[in-house]
């Protein structure tokens, strides 16, 4: 009697790519759910679209490069930036950012540079980057959760809103948009306004931006799943959450009217969003326990950075991406002690 | 004694849960296995240098008889004939090794009757020390835990690292492997005592036993044997079943917090282990007098129809032992020597049972069969998180993949001790493990390379150099030549002396040849 001789360990690991990234998706759920409870059924149409987008780049680009179909399409990485990315846009954005900023993502910052396991960048964040760089007014875009609760958007007019850029009778696009949280800040501060009278604005919630607040929240619990799940560690959510929180308490109890409060921070933009779903990408971030934590720290002084004096609003995905770059130097200096030396 | 240990545990890095299969032998009492038709046994079975043959074809052996004599100054160990019998072929066989090299076995044609050769049994407790080493050399016991490194150079620690702690180590912690449990579990008397002896025999200060949280009655068994037997002054420690924690540093450092050092003995931090086997079968030597010539082995796992726990004759075909459990089942697609994670896996059961052979393993189709195909790294770092070295196997792999073996080397491959738990944890489902093998050995056979390179380069030089003074020294006397026939009178003499040196040549060259 013949057996196989591959050699050990001889049962296979319990667990695939495929999995891990579902556990992702799934992950995404409250804050998605919170989403559509505050933003409108608009989301839908970007996830769909990012997904669609995402899977048919992938699929063209296996076919060019030669790799198997079924394998890498079913693995979910593609979707998982589709969803990532999806939920950066504002949820009006027309139909063909999807497409562009997926072309980026899937074609340029994953195939290019190598495909699943080899991009430097993170594929969603490089999508996002070159959109908001190319469309810079996109952010007007938002539409606040408080005007959506005078005016709610159903999902045929979404639908014609996203596609064809028609509003229901009656709505113009000034009456229903307005900047975002943290636009608010920058412009209302820069002109010499009070913290504390900007958030009297009723786009501010308790404690970030309504309804903004409860998707970061609605991350949180999904972060709080991958940590339990194990997809994801806790170093880089606390180096980012933490830094974050260590920097602005003592900005905000000096001159408590030109600084926001941590929470404000941490529950506004991508802040979280990013410290458990994008900044811990694996392929682009750190592999080291350390490393880790220092690419956390970096992504949040990076975004804290450009909030206070950039060009942008919210700095999550340009930090991330800069941070992508130092991943090299970072793993070769954070090598942990091995077991037995000094 | 020292109270505190066992009271406090600590932890090592990383490690997998896995599903506890060990019940799956031990419903059955442990059977001996019987005397097969024919034994193979192996020469080399240990580490180091294989024994000599010292019995020829034809001739009759008795059990217990030295057929395999080894020098006792080197790392080696003796072998001695498992049943009585003709010794039918002396030659190389295939036996269970990962490189597949045939070794030198003695084939014995066993047959009833005949007399046992023992060796006298020894009083362990008052005997000396020397005494019970020589006894352990003697009986060519080896590490029974899978190391196999000879027991006799083990328990002899050099003076300058003397043994605080002797650690006994009953934490068999692959899955479905139950030798060592079926011995604490049926012989508990024999462990305690064996591990009495084995402290005697190393002069360590303190002794503990380590068993697995997940072994149940185990812990209670050998307590009450150890109040029984009067031993008190041993110390049964429980810890938790954390795979690889079986794995000598590991199970170190979860019991003392020590960490030994790479490259290291764990005497280097005053600790010795030794395997519950071993200490069981060093106890027999002693006691009764008995050679290592059987051991427990574990035949289990689904591809298996009655598994259960056999007392082998060392020798005994792996066919023979899957008849006694009851053959294979249909589904079998893997049989492996050993447990899941780090099992030699074996082409075929015509191989003989060694001293190593802890477990035969019969993995089914669906319990070997990836999950999905394998996908290129993500570098999520679940590797890293259950690596028990503290390596980094993602980076492994990439240098590895790269070629890189500088930076293979400088990421510390060598202290890779292949329990593959980073394979197990890989959702990429990469065989993590192969590579580091083959990067392992890739370095290996460059540092040969290098050396011989090193070597040739070295020859090389020496030669040229050895050119050039030649090549001086013959200009140098050219040189002085010249000068000389520069004067005249020197020259009529020099060529005066030329004649005569000739003619002397030609002179004695007539009386004998070897002149010229």
């Amino acid at each position: 009697m013949r057996f196989e001789t591959a050699g050990g360990p001889h049962i296979p690991a319990p667990i695939t790519v495929h999995q891990v990234m579902r556990d992702v998706l799934l992950a995404l759920v409250p804050g998605i759910l919170a989403h559509l409870w505050f933003f409108g059924p608009g989301i839908l149409f970007q996830l769909a679209l990012a997904i669609g987008a995402a899977l048919g780049f992938e699929a063209l680009m296996l076919k060019l490069r030669g790799a198997r179909l079924d394998l890498h399409l079913h693995d979910l990485t593609a979707p998982v930036t589709g969803a990532l990315y999806a939920l950066c846009l504002p949820p009006l954005m027309p139909w063909w950012a999807a497409i562009i900023g997926m072309f980026f993502a899937i074609v340029i910052a994953k195939h290019l540079y190598g495909g699943l396991g080899n991009n430097l960048f993170n594929p969603a964040m490089v999508g996002f980057v070159v959109v908001i760089v190319a469309f810079p007014n996109i952010s007007t875009t938002w539409v606040p959760a408080q005007s959506l609760a005078e005016n709610p958007l159903n999902l045929i007019d979404s639908f014609k809103v996203i596609f064809f850029g028609t509003l229901p009778d009656g709505l113009t696009w000034d009456a229903i948009t307005g900047a975002t949280p943290l636009d608010l800040i920058r412009t209302r501060i820069s002109e010499g306004i009070m913290l504390t009278e900007i958030r009297t604005d009723e786009i501010f919630g308790k404690y970030g931006g309504k309804g903004f607040e409860w998707v970061s929240i609605g991350y949180l619990v999904g972060g709080l799943y991958l940590l339990y799940r194990k997809v994801i560690t806790w170093h880089v959510p606390v180096a980012m959450l933490g830094t974050v929180a260590v920097l602005t308490l003592p900005a905000y109890a000096m001159d408590p009217y030109n600084n926001p409060f941590p929470l404000q921070h941490i529950l506004t933009g991508g802040m979280v969003l990013g410290a458990f779903f994008i900044a811990t990408d694996p392929v682009s971030g750190s592999t080291t326990p350390r490393g880790r934590l220092i690419f956390g720290l970096g992504v949040a002084i990076l975004t804290l950075s450009i909030r206070r004096w950039g060009a942008y609003p919210d700095g999550v995905a340009f930090s991330v991406l800069l941070m992508n770059c130092a991943v090299p130097l970072i793993d070769r200096y954070t090598k942990p002690r091995v077991f037995g030396r000094e | 004694m020292d109270a505190q240990l066992g009271e406090r545990l600590w932890r090592f890095h990383g490690g997998v849960r896995l599903p506890h299969e060990k019940p799956m032998s031990l419903a059955a009492d442990p059977e001996f296995a019987g005397v097969p038709p024919v034994l193979v046994v192996p020469l080399r079975q240990h580490r180091g240098d294989a024994a000599e043959p010292v019995v020829r074809v034809g001739e009759t052996v008795n059990r217990g008889q030295l057929i395999g004599e080894a020098h006792p100054g080197r790392i080696t160990a003796r072998v001695h004939a498992p049943a009585t019998g003709v010794v039918t072929a002396i030659e190389r066989r295939e036996v269970i090794h990962p490189s597949g090299l045939p070794e030198l076995c003695v084939e014995i044609e066993t047959r009833a009757g005949g007399t046992d050769e023992d060796l006298p049994p020894l009083d362990w407790q008052t005997c000396d020390r020397q005494a019970l080493i020589d006894r352990i050399w003697e009986a060519g016991i080896v590490g029974l835990g899978g190391a196999v490194f000879p027991t006799h150079i083990k328990v002899d620690p050099p003076p300058e690292t003397p043994v605080d702690l002797l650690i006994v180590n009953g934490a068999e912690c692959e899955p479905y492997i139950a030798a060592d449990e079926t011995l604490m579990r049926h012989r508990p008397k024999d462990v305690i005592r064996g591990a009495l002896m084995v402290a005697r025999a190393t002069g360590a200060a303190r002794t503990v036993v380590a068993v697995e949280d997940q072994m149940g009655a185990v812990e209670h068994i050998l307590r009450k044997t150890e109040r029984d037997l009067g031993a008190e002054d041993l110390q049964i420690v429980k810890v938790p079943t954390i795979y690889p924690e079986g794995g000598e540093r590991q199970l170190i450092r979860v019991l003392t917090g020590k960490e030994v050092p790479s490259g290291g003995l764990p005497l280097d931090v005053g600790l010795l282990s030794i395997n519950v086997g071993t200490a069981v079968a060093a106890y027999h030597a002693v006691e009764h007098g008995r050679p290592l010539i059987s051991r427990m082995v574990t035949v289990t796992g689904r591809g298996i129809r009655q598994p259960g726990n056999f007392e082998a004759l060392i020798g005994t075909p792996v066919s023979y032992l899957i008849e006694r459990a009851g053959g294979y089942d249909d589904d079998i697609r893997k049989l492996v020597m050993g447990g899941p994670m780090m099992g030699v896996p074996l082409p075929h059961d015509d191989l003989p049972i060694m001293k190593a052979t802890n477990a035969l393993l019969g993995l089914v189709d669906y319990e070997v069969t990836r999950k999905a195909p394998e996908l290129p790294c993500i570098r999520c770092m679940a590797c890293e998180r259950v690596c028990p070295a503290q390596l980094l196997p993602q980076q492994l792999l990439w240098y590895t993949q790269q070629g890189d073996f500088e930076q293979v080397e400088a990421h510390a491959l060598f202290d890779c001790i292949e329990c593959g738990c980073c394979a197990f944890a890989c959702p990429s489902q990469i065989p993590l493990v192969d590579y580091y093998r083959y990067a392992k050995s890739e370095i290996r056979a460059r540092a040969v390379e290098r050396a011989r390179a090193a070597h040739a380069r070295h020859r090389h030089e020496v030669r040229e150099e050895r050119l050039e003074r030649e090549q001086e020294r013959r200009a140098r006397r050219l040189q002085k030549k010249r000068e000389k026939l520069r004067d005249r009178k020197a020259k009529q003499a020099e060529i005066q002396a030329a004649i005569q040196r000739s003619k002397a040549r030609r002179k004695s060259g007539e009386e004998s040849d070897d002149a010229l």
